[in-house]
């Protein structure tokens, strides 16, 4: 077949043809794909839920502004029956070493600290990231920020209490500015 | 005869990365590990023999002055499928690769795979060559990576073969890892292909 004229036709023809042929491609495969990728993305941030609070029935979500922050915040209400197994809220922080990262602390109806999980982050490998890692996550648990001078959580560089990752200390003040952030929007939360 | 030739000249002679150095972008960003450098090479496999089958299939009908845009139209598309599915069915990988999948449609290979050989040959070469092309590319990726991975963090496709507690050596893990890896790479490549 011989190769067609570039005249003003042709290439106005082709270039409709193959936009609106990529065009419906395009919607048939969203239109498939749309609902397992809601539900991959709820299955992650309930297996997230799992991880920080083990035992509830049933969930009830509100999404709150927190004070300082841009963004505003999910927080997931456990029940159990119709008693309160915990607060699991989805935070997130902006000074993370790559900028914002999300972490799910879960918090038990006596405001301590439950379990935290990673949701998503940039961090740099191998440093940042042990942020994921038990040995420095595990030091969370069962603390209540309420109880520390300030209720503020700090790195032990800054006069706190979290014993910071060895070459990360930005990484780990942004971990504990989230932290701080869920539990001022949890305490806010309770209020109303 | 000349199409075996068309599958195994992307593979060690023409290898789209060690010996042509296109793609090195995303080939040094996601080789953290094997395995996100098995689901990019994968990836980019798919793209490009799609893509190549596609526009020499329709080749004829393209004039030459919009010959590039439609290509690229073309091969976002494809990009945008993989993206997509790859979200639905394999998310924890997807998260992995992160922006460099819709990056695939600014990678050199694909479009330089449609221009320099899906516009002059036909459409079952073009299957082969693209399929050639990303496998060879796969082949780097993943060596790349697991050479980063064991030396980086002593595991090869997520399995930990260090004792626990022990550390890699980090630099494997980080970028300038990924250029000297690649740099021995090439090197190593060069000598034995002389």
């Amino acid at each position: 077949m011989a190769k067609k004229e570039s005249n003003f036709k042709n290439m106005t023809i082709a270039l409709f043809v193959i936009t609106a042929i990529a065009g419906l491609a395009l919607a048939t495969v969203y239109s498939v794909t749309k609902e397992p990728i809601a539900i991959a993305r709820k299955l992650k941030i309930n297996n997230a839920i799992k991880m920080v609070i083990p035992e509830f029935e049933t969930i009830s979500d509100t999404v709150l502004m927190p004070e300082n922050g841009k963004d505003s915040i999910r927080i997931h209400r456990l029940l159990k029956g119709t008693e309160n197994s915990g607060n699991a809220i989805e935070t997130y922080t902006d000074e993370g070493f790559a900028g914002r990262f999300s972490l799910m602390v879960g918090f038990m109806p006596d405001g301590s600290i439950s379990n935290i999980e990673v949701l998503e982050h940039k961090e740099t490998p191998g440093l940042g990231t042990k942020m994921t890692t038990p040995k420095f996550k595990d030091q969370f648990k069962g603390m209540k920020i309420a109880d520390i001078p300030g209720e503020k959580l700090k790195v032990k560089k800054d006069g706190g209490t979290v014993d910071a990752i060895t070459a990360a200390t930005i990484s780990s003040r942004a971990f504990c500015d989230a932290v701080n952030r869920a539990y001022t929007t949890n305490k806010k939360g309770e209020k109303q | 005869m000349n199409q075996l030739n068309n599958l195994t000249k992307g593979i060690i002679k023409e290898n789209p990365l060690l010996v042509l150095l296109l793609g090195t972008c995303p080939a040094l960003a996601v080789t953290s590990s094997a395995i996100n450098g098995l689901g990019m090479g994968l990836a980019t496999t798919f793209v490009l023999f799609m893509s190549n089958v596609f526009i020499s299939l329709v080749k004829g009908f393209i004039p030459d002055k919009v010959r590039i845009p439609s290509f690229i139209v073309v091969i976002a598309s494809f990009v945008t499928i993989v993206d997509l599915l790859m979200q639905a069915y394999t998310p924890g990988l997807s998260k992995q690769l992160g922006i460099f999948i819709p990056l695939i449609v600014v990678n050199c290979i694909v479009l330089g795979r449609a221009e320099a050989f899906a516009a002059k040959n036909n459409a079952f070469s073009s299957f082969i060559d693209g399929l050639g092309m990303g496998l060879g590319f796969t082949m780097a990726l993943v060596l790349i990576g697991g050479i980063r991975e064991i030396l980086g963090a002593g595991s090869i496709f997520g399995f930990k073969f260090i004792p626990e507690g022990a550390d890699g050596i980090l630099v494997f893990i980080l970028a300038p890892g990924a250029f000297i890896t690649l740099g021995f790479l090439i090197a190593i490549l060069k000598k034995t292909n002389k």
